[in-house]
């Protein structure tokens, strides 16, 4: 079957074994076809995070089953609970140690605002020591939320500079 | 006759300071803080209260003593509960009471617990540090007069608070706390805020 559009395809007898494209693309589409998480599981909110690795839902449909205890491995950190005042120095060390380019999910109404836990011993928000990329709402969000959020944050790293950022470090 | 037929009554007679505390479940008695170890000890090796089920501080705020702390004991072949109340010591400036760790292991984490959330500090305690919250914390959060939403003081880290620019701060109660309403219909008891005439948005109404 002949195609009328074949002549501006991708044709490997003209151009050899050689693809031009622009290299954000390249670098772009390699971070975020294979986002390696960090997953910070720190209450029930982390219950759904292992429900989304697991074979129902599957994150490795998305290239993020790689869940790395090592934050020098990861690239997204997904915080999934409360972060109270006392356990926050310890994720902000555990992002500090984490390679760029880096990314993170503020998981649930707690790692987003402190979720119902207005009182003395929650930090009211991961925002407060991270920067966040995506939040995801819910008490504890679904796993679709957060394969939403892993889809969102691909959508994301598609748009960087890339290699200006490279340039720039 | 086993010890399950000693009455638990033996307890008053035998320890002048012991008085029988009213309530509503099973029995309970005041303890004065010089007899509570051989007080304990006794129920445990001649009444057969060998289990430590909870051990707890309590605030009366106003009063005098202010502090007590709260046994719970079980007889595993008695079946049965006592409860045992001592009014904690204010000679120096913190509350303070002998430790039961030697009598019960089980007690060293309650009596840390209750350390870190009243300041009672327990003589004899072989390791008393905080528990839930980190050393170095200045207040002791479940006493009557530290507020829920907590009070502003430093991380425990210096390098990340200087970092980051973040402290330990009140949080914002907007109206809370949010309790249920106990009467009505149960689909009805959405959490709410006891004063709803501000939030985050609207400025609190000064009185
Ligand atoms: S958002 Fe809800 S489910 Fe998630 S950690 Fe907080 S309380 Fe738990």
């Amino acid at each position: 079957m002949v195609s009328p559009n074949q002549e501006f395809a991708y044709n490997s007898k003209i151009e050899g074994e050689v693809i031009v494209t622009k290299a954000d693309a390249v670098i772009n589409w390699i971070r975020s076809s294979s986002m390696w998480p960090m997953p910070m599981g720190l209450a029930c909110s982390a219950i759904e995070l292992m429900a989304t690795g697991a074979a129902r839902f599957d994150i490795s449909r998305f290239g993020a089953e790689v869940m790395r205890f090592s934050p020098r491995q990861a690239d997204v950190m997904i915080v999934a609970g409360t972060v109270t005042y006392k356990m926050a120095p310890a994720v902000r060390r555990i992002y500090d140690q984490m390679a760029e380019p880096k990314w993170v999910i503020a998981m649930g109404a707690c790692a987003s605002s402190g979720g119902m836990y207005r009182s003395y011993a929650t930090l009211q928000g991961v925002d407060r020591i991270l920067p966040v990329d995506v939040y995801i709402s819910g008490c504890p969000p679904r796993p679709e939320a957060l394969l939403d959020a892993l889809l969102k944050l691909q959508a994301k790293i598609k748009t960087e500079s890339s290699v200006k950022n490279l340039l720039k470090a | 006759m086993t010890q399950n037929d000693i009455s638990l009554s033996t307890v008053v007679e035998k320890f002048p300071g012991v008085t029988e505390r009213s309530s509503l479940d099973y029995k309970a008695f005041n303890v004065p803080a010089s007899e509570l170890l051989a007080a304990l000890q006794f129920l445990r090796d001649e009444l057969g209260f060998d289990m430590l089920v909870d051990l707890s501080g309590i605030d009366w705020d106003k009063e005098t003593p202010r502090f007590s702390v709260a046994y719970h004991l079980y007889g595993t072949d008695r079946h049965e509960y006592v409860r045992v109340v001592s009014d904690c010591s204010e000679e120096s400036e913190e509350p303070s009471i002998p430790s039961v760790m030697h009598l019960w292991p089980g007690a060293n984490w309650h009596e840390r617990e209750a350390f870190d959330m009243f300041g009672i500090r327990f003589e004899g305690h072989e390791d008393l540090r905080r528990i839930l919250m980190w050393d170095g914390y200045p207040y002791y959060p479940l006493r009557k007069d530290f507020p829920l939403a907590g009070m502003e003081t430093d991380l425990s880290d210096a390098e990340i608070q200087e970092e980051t620019g973040t402290k330990v701060q009140a949080a914002p109660m907007a109206g809370g706390p949010f309790v249920a309403p106990q009467e009505s219909h149960m689909g009805a008891r959405e959490p709410r805020a006891r004063d709803e005439s501000w939030n985050e948005g609207k400025e609190k109404p000064s009185a």
